[in-house]
């Protein structure tokens, strides 16, 4: 555990309603670890807590959310223990985060070099002027031609690619220890995209970044992730190292979302679904909150929700059926590999 | 095989004015050309990125769009010459469902009257029959009966995205037009709404037009596949053969920057550098040889024509 760069440990954050009736449990009891110049993927549909744990991590939750148990061990201090004041000393500093939308991440009203070169200014002290010569240097190492006329222009004179590079050179102005990604190509075409991943995985070579990337898309794990973790309603349901969890995912819940993507040269008539709809987070089942549309589901499943399991070094689910002992009967039970899948 | 729609040389150009008062007109050739035929119970996959003309096709195929040039054919009649009640049989046969079925259906309107509607205003239906045939359409797509005294905000995602189909098939159309019908839905609803889609035309002999940006959802959706850029078609053919063995230099880049379905798939081909032009002011010539590996001198010249080279078509120099 030394060595970790970041580990989360049994963190829960909630939304509580304000006369404290409901409570949304959208991050429960999640533990993650991550080391130095590592790619971690958190993958999940909408609703599964995965945003809310990035918010987490930042301590940025809206007012309703708090963070309700768990630590949060970043280069060996707590970051729940911390103050407002000194977690903006770590926030663009030590972390920084990426959002989806370009556009609500940048200030129209301000030109590129300020806001690139805003960050220096405020945590190392930089002069105005040599915050604007490194935004020029940053500017040119997301690949952006000519970077002394675009620190004048506006984020309207650029595309959506160019401007998510802006983001990503505001977040790397510092030099941050891990990058926290949210989504951070949704918005992009394909081959914007791709240049854009490129850019990211060249950075991290270059700076010995850590990243997290906070996806809906599978396909970016496989690309770009060197662990996964799996959300569902709150919680981790499955996490490992990417290959050996696409390969052999453990989790039903792993094992039908591999299913259900095309695959472009497989001719299959028709794709895996998942029943039915992900939980109310504000009302979740008594058992596993999978179970209601799980196809290996049993008794146990809908009375008691399973803890996390260690299956193998460095892999877990949240899965009765990856219990001890139940663990050999499951693999006879459920197709494993990927062609078996299909 | 019977093409249901055939688009031949299928034009549309937007009028730009600058200035104030309107000054120099220049063009957007939003689509240019495109010829492609839909058959009968069959898929034609456009895919392409933001500006090649896929949302212009669509509008174009639903008779939102007149055309600048060319012509749609439907049933073996040009569209822009069809009678009064021949455009009402075309706007009935040709239906769509769109990306965002959170706008797309109204929420003041119960789920009965929202798929209902096109029967009632296209069809003078007893009120008997429109219910029967309303509630055969919710079984169609898999939704409970009581369904239909609901409204929208009562639905997840992947069930007003059934609602929508039930209202494109109300009028037992021919050919359903499908602009990024999974996209707005949850990773795990994808795969529910494909199945539908594909068991709808296996029962009903559907065709469609299914525009999407994931390359493997149209790949697994299609029977044939267009590949756009700059609203010309650059490469079409059968989709499997396509996405196994892209020809065209841009639908090379295009697959090349697909993301892999397995890590152990991780390429390291060379990306696409640079960014789709303007369209105001294309690239003379090839619209693609700017961004090329293997753009030469007359691609810059000389815009190549569609030819058929091994079993597809494609518009590129280096296969002439």
């Amino acid at each position: 555990m030394a060595n970790k760069l970041l580990s989360l440990e049994n963190l829960s954050a909630h939304y509580v309603s304000q006369q404290g009736t409901r409570v949304v449990r959208a991050v429960d009891e999640v533990t993650l670890s991550l080391d130095a110049g590592e790619t971690l993927g958190i993958v999940g549909e909408s609703g599964s807590g995965k945003s809310t744990l990035a918010l987490t991590m930042l301590r940025l939750l809206p007012q309703a959310g708090r963070i309700v148990g768990g630590r949060m061990m970043f280069e060996g201090e707590n970051l729940v223990d911390k103050s407002e004041a000194e977690m903006r000393q770590v926030r663009g500093k030590r972390i920084a985060m990426i959002l989806q939308d370009p556009m609500a991440s940048l200030n129209p009203l301000f030109n590129i070099g300020d806001q690139v070169g805003e960050p220096l200014r405020v945590h190392e002290g930089a002069s105005r002027s040599s915050a604007w010569q490194r935004a020029i240097e940053l500017i040119r190492s997301v690949r952006i031609a000519s970077p002394q006329t675009r620190v004048t222009q506006f984020p309207h004179e650029m595309s959506g690619g160019m401007r998510q590079r802006i983001v990503g050179a505001i977040g790397m102005s510092c030099e941050p220890r891990l990058l926290i990604a949210d989504e951070p190509t949704t918005s992009l075409d394909l081959t914007i995209q791709a240049q854009y991943l490129d850019l990211l995985r060249e950075l991290q070579r270059a700076h010995g970044l850590a990243l997290i990337f906070i996806t809906h898309n599978l396909g970016i794990v496989a690309k770009m992730c060197d662990q996964l973790a799996v959300m569902y309603a709150g919680r981790v349901v499955e996490q490992g190292p990417v290959s050996r969890v696409f390969s052999r995912p453990l989790h039903p819940y792993t094992k039908a979302l591999l299913g259900s993507i095309p695959r472009m040269t497989e001719e299959r008539e028709q794709l895996t679904a998942i029943d039915g709809q992900p939980p109310d987070l504000a009302a979740l089942p008594a058992g596993c909150a999978f179970a209601a549309r799980c196809p290996d589901a049993f008794d146990r499943c809908h009375v008691e929700a399973p803890p996390e399991f260690s299956v193998e070094p460095g892999r877990s689910a949240r899965c009765w059926l990856a219990a001890p002992g139940v663990h050999r009967a499951a693999e006879q039970s459920i197709p494993l590999s990927r062609s078996a899948a299909s | 095989m019977i093409a249901v729609m055939e688009a031949k040389g299928l034009s549309k150009h937007f009028p730009t004015r600058r200035g104030l008062f309107g000054g120099s007109r220049g063009v957007v050739r939003a689509v240019d050309e495109i010829s492609f035929a839909i058959e009968r119970g069959r898929t034609l996959g456009v895919v392409g990125e933001s500006g090649c003309g896929k949302t212009t096709t669509a509008k174009l195929v639903l008779g939102l769009e007149t055309p600048t040039g060319g012509a749609i054919q439907f049933e073996g009649h040009d569209l822009a010459t069809l009678d009064p009640p021949g455009r009402r049989r075309y706007r009935k046969s040709v239906q769509a469902v769109f990306q965002d079925p959170y706008a797309s259906l109204n929420p003041r309107m119960r789920i009965s009257a929202i798929i209902a509607e096109p029967l009632v205003t296209n069809e003078k239906t007893e009120a008997t029959e429109v219910r029967r045939r309303m509630l055969e359409l919710l079984d169609l797509v898999g939704l409970p009966e009581r369904s239909a005294d609901l409204f929208p905000h009562e639905f997840s995602g992947g069930q007003r995205q059934r609602i929508a189909i039930a209202r494109a098939l109300v009028l037992s159309p021919q050919l359903v037009v499908l602009d990024e019908p999974v996209s707005a839905l949850d990773v795990s609803i994808r795969a529910q709404i494909l199945n539908l889609l594909r068991s709808l035309q296996s029962r009903l002999g559907l065709s469609y037009l299914f525009i999407a940006h994931d390359l493997a959802a149209v790949a697994h959706m299609s029977h044939e596949v267009v590949v756009m850029y700059l609203g010309k078609i650059v490469e079409s053919g059968e989709a499997r053969a396509l996405a196994r063995a892209p020809m065209h230099p841009y639908t090379k880049a295009l697959f090349a920057a697909a993301l892999p379905s397995h890590p152990d798939e991780r390429r390291d081909e060379p990306v696409l550098q640079g960014e789709v032009p303007s369209p105001l002011a294309p690239p003379s010539g090839c619209h693609f040889h700017p961004r090329c590996p293997h753009a030469m001198a007359r691609c810059a010249q000389e815009a190549p024509r569609l030819r058929a080279v091994e079993g597809r078509q494609i518009a590129c120099h280096l296969f002439d």
